[in-house]
């Protein structure tokens, strides 16, 4: 009988835990156009909050004790009282039960931004990057190849349109790299004999960069890329332009 | 009661069976390890201190000379010093006193673990003596191991030997504990600490031959032609990322359960209070032997790996917050209506409080994959490991030998000196650190030796990142030094000069003789090493 409402209590509890967290993440959690970036922020502050919180009880409540219980006389020993069987355990399961419900709210929130980075809006401009040892070259899907050369700072790099997004397909020829885009708060890596993907919105125009992020040797700090955001007529423009000296 | 002490010999020492030497050995080889790797993390921050070469040659050799730093300083650091200074000289130090026995099961094979481990430093040494030296990081991913010109057998054969002499170890220790521990003392009356290397060790056991597996299909791979991690051949990249990772994230755990241990001993003693809630942080520990084998894919977030592997990891990884937090409240507990007196170790030890809310708290963004693939291979990882090994574990491996000093040398340490080396650390870690955290967010990757690509302040940020190392390079030479100094000439030391309750103190001489004890112990039911009442 005992073990039988503990039971029910344990399993209420777990549902609590786990249920809720997720139902409460995801409240409100859709949008219009999908910005992973800003999501990515958003969500960051939203852990930088929670991690303040618990860091600061836990910095709090340790100083404090570390200050009040400093022995004050020589051969003085400590008083801790002896837990009960149940406050035992009480400590041991409701702390438990509180990571738990922020580990799962927390995991729920990651979940949804991190649906938003995998599925591809479905007009995205593809480009086909390709690494190797030391430099990324792209490819656009009417066949146009540019690069960048970081010595020189020469080459377009990466150039993408305003306000659509921008889906990249890449592989190594060699080692393994990794993609990285500070500004859009994205990376993935590239390596032989897979292709990879991952995607970004360009908001507004301008030029930001992407480098290496994965060890891959000598001038490993050195392979980046200059990627160009510019408005969507203008790159038409550029567009043209490359292909009537490609071809 | 004292070694039969007829004055120094290097065979003795060299060819000894007992562990209290062993751990001695294995303290002065992971110190070494530690110098030498401080040393070149010395050379890292000089080089990162500004963009462009500071003190390579120039922008073309210059990446092949960084990166023999970088590679020397997390192999030695990882494989050299924080796993054998825990689960080497702590372990094999306290564990057979901690539970009264005479000394471990198998003396001989113990002798075998610390050459083999000796060994591995000699090799890994090698690197700055080879032409070819290594350059394929602490990490050694194929395809770029198996094609650069760096040495990769050094690589290979120090994760060998220290590898087996970690495996020798485990069996060693585990068995030790299991039947060697005095009449009386029950699993639930064990130290703190022997119940860590209790579950570290199983780890060990468990992971580290799928490590050795991992590195020997590199070395075939690179020199018999075989094609395990080549696709053009049929194999796979990924292969190895994964196996490595299989071993390499329970391995901070082999590093971050002893160093727990040692606070708590540490905590207890000093607060004269029992463990808070005992049972919780024993399960705890065992709770985290049960994860740590399901989250290896939070270092492999952004590998191209199955989506939904890289969320059922996210949950996992999540959930060892709650092991971990469990833990962590017995060891803020134990401050709890305690006397505390504060020593050097005890400076450490409240360090240590603030150590893990950072260290531990920044893996939580890690964890969350979306976030990672921001922050994962910037310096803002770089900073996060650091404060939990770098910093936490370093710091409990410094607050072992200074806790236990007076019982290993007999003699106690210049405290005003051990004091200083303490804020010169504590002080210059957070110096070195935060400024990484803060340009990490902003995009520095890691492993970069040059970031002109990236805006002017983030060089503002290295260099006092560098001013920071310095700090830390004087706090650890004021540290280390007082070691040797005091060992020769400190004031002799009491028995229990910090009124411990545990057995390492309370039944032995100091230092302990040859058979640890003078008389068997047995101990009367309801002891515990924590009984201050
Ligand atoms: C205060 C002393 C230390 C300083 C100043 C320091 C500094 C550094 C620096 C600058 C890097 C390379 C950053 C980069 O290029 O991305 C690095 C990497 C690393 N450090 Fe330390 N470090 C210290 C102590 C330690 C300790 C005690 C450990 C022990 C676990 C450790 C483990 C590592 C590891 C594993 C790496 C990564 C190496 C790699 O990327 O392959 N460090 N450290
Ligand atoms: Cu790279
Ligand atoms: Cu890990």
């Amino acid at each position: 009988m005992r073990k039988k409402s503990m039971k029910r209590v344990v399993s209420v509890m777990a549902m609590l835990g786990v249920g809720l967290p997720i139902l409460w993440a995801h409240a409100g959690a859709q949008g219009a156009v999908p910005d992973p970036a800003a999501s990515w922020n958003h969500l960051w502050h939203e852990v930088l909050v929670d991690l303040f919180v618990i860091g600061g009880v836990f910095l709090a409540a340790g100083l404090f004790w570390v200050y009040k219980y400093r022995a004050t006389r020589p051969g003085q020993i400590g008083t801790a009282p002896k837990l009960t069987a149940l406050a035992a355990i009480g400590f041991a399961v409701i702390p438990a039960f509180l990571f738990m419900a922020d580990d799962f709210y927390l995991a729920a929130k990651g979940w949804t931004v991190w649906n938003e980075y995998r599925n591809v809006p479905r007009n995205a401009l593809e480009v086909k990057v390709t690494g190797m040892m030391w430099n990324w070259t792209f490819e656009y899907d009417n066949g146009v190849v540019t690069t960048f050369d970081p010595d020189s700072k020469t080459g377009d790099g990466l150039v993408v349109p305003v306000g659509r997004a921008v889906v990249l397909r890449m592989t190594s020829t060699d080692v393994v790299h990794s993609f990285f885009l500070p500004e859009y708060r994205v990376k993935e890596d590239l390596m032989p004999g897979r292709v990879t993907y991952l995607w970004f919105q360009p908001k507004a125009a301008g030029e930001t960069l992407a480098t290496c992020a994965e060890f891959c040797g000598n001038r490993h700090s050195f392979m980046w890329t200059k990627v160009k955001a510019v408005p969507a007529a203008e790159f038409d423009t550029w567009m043209a332009g490359m292909k009537r000296q490609g071809a | 009661m004292s070694t039969a002490s007829s004055g120094f010999k290097l065979s003795e020492w060299l060819f000894t069976t007992d562990h209290k030497r062993i751990g001695v050995l294995y303290l002065i080889g992971s110190v070494a390890a530690f110098a030498v790797a401080g040393i070149m993390a010395l050379l890292i921050r000089l080089e990162q201190m500004s963009p462009g070469p500071t003190i390579v040659s120039d922008a073309y050799v210059g990446g092949d000379q960084y990166n023999v730093w970088l590679y020397f300083h997390g192999a030695a650091m990882i494989l050299g010093f924080l796993i054998p200074g825990l689960t080497g000289f702590a372990a094999n130090y306290l564990l057979p006193l901690m539970i009264g026995a005479k000394d471990v099961a198998f003396p001989r094979i113990n002798a075998l673990s610390v050459w083999l481990f000796w060994a591995g430093i000699v090799v890994a040494l090698l690197t700055f003596v080879v032409p070819d030296k290594p350059d394929v990081m602490w990490t050694g991913y194929p395809p770029y191991s198996i094609k650069t010109g760096g040495n990769l057998a050094l690589y290979v054969f120090t994760v060998h030997l220290i590898g087996f002499s970690s495996i020798l170890a485990s069996v060693n220790f585990l068995v030790t504990i299991t039947y060697m521990r005095a009449p009386g003392i029950g699993w639930f009356q064990l130290n703190m600490f022997t119940w860590s290397c209790f579950t570290a060790f199983i780890i060990q056991l468990v992971f580290v031959p799928v490590l050795a597996a991992a590195v020997t299909l590199l070395l075939l791979d690179r020199y018999l032609g075989t094609h395990f991690y080549d696709p053009a051949n049929g194999g796979d990249v990924l292969l190895y990322q994964n196996l490595f990772w299989f071993y390499s994230h329970p391995a901070v755990y082999v590093i971050f359960l002893p160093a727990m241990g040692i606070f708590y001993e540490i905590y207890a003693t000093m607060a004269k209070n029992p463990i808070f809630n005992y049972k919780a942080a024993v399960y705890g520990m065992c709770g985290i032997v049960l994860i740590s084998g399901e989250v290896w894919v939070h270092h492999l977030y952004y590998s191209g790996m199955p989506d939904w592997l890289r969320i059922g990891q996210m949950v996992t990884t999540l959930l060892i917050s709650v092991p971990v937090g469990l833990m962590t409240i017995s060891l803020f507990g134990t401050l709890y209506r305690g006397a505390i007196t504060f020593n050097t170790p005890m400076y450490y030890g409240t360090a240590a409080l603030y150590l893990l809310i950072i260290g531990g708290l920044t893996g939580i963004p890690l964890a969350i994959t979306v976030l990672s693939v921001h922050l994962g291979e910037t310096s803002f990882t770089h900073a996060h490991f650091h404060f939990i090994m770098g910093i936490f574990a370093t710091f409990s491996v410094f607050a072992a030998v200074d806790f236990w000093f007076p019982k290993i040398a007999g003699r106690m340490l210049n405290e005003k000196q051990a004091r200083l080396g303490f804020w010169f650390n504590f002080i210059g870690v957070n110096v070195t650190f935060w400024p990484l955290f803060i340009i990490g967010v902003q995009g520095m990757p890691r492993r970069y030796w040059d970031y002109s690509q990236f805006p002017p302040h983030f060089a503002d940020y290295h260099k006092v990142a560098t001013i920071g190392a310095f700090i830390v390079a004087i706090g650890m030479v004021l540290t280390i030094s007082n070691w040797i100094i005091s060992a020769i000439k400190g004031q002799r030391a009491t028995d229990n000069p910090w009124g411990s309750r545990s057995l390492e103190w309370t039944h032995t001489a100091t230092p302990p003789g040859p058979g640890n004890f003078p008389k068997d112990v047995v101990v009367e039911a309801g002891w515990t090493p924590y009984d201050y009442k």
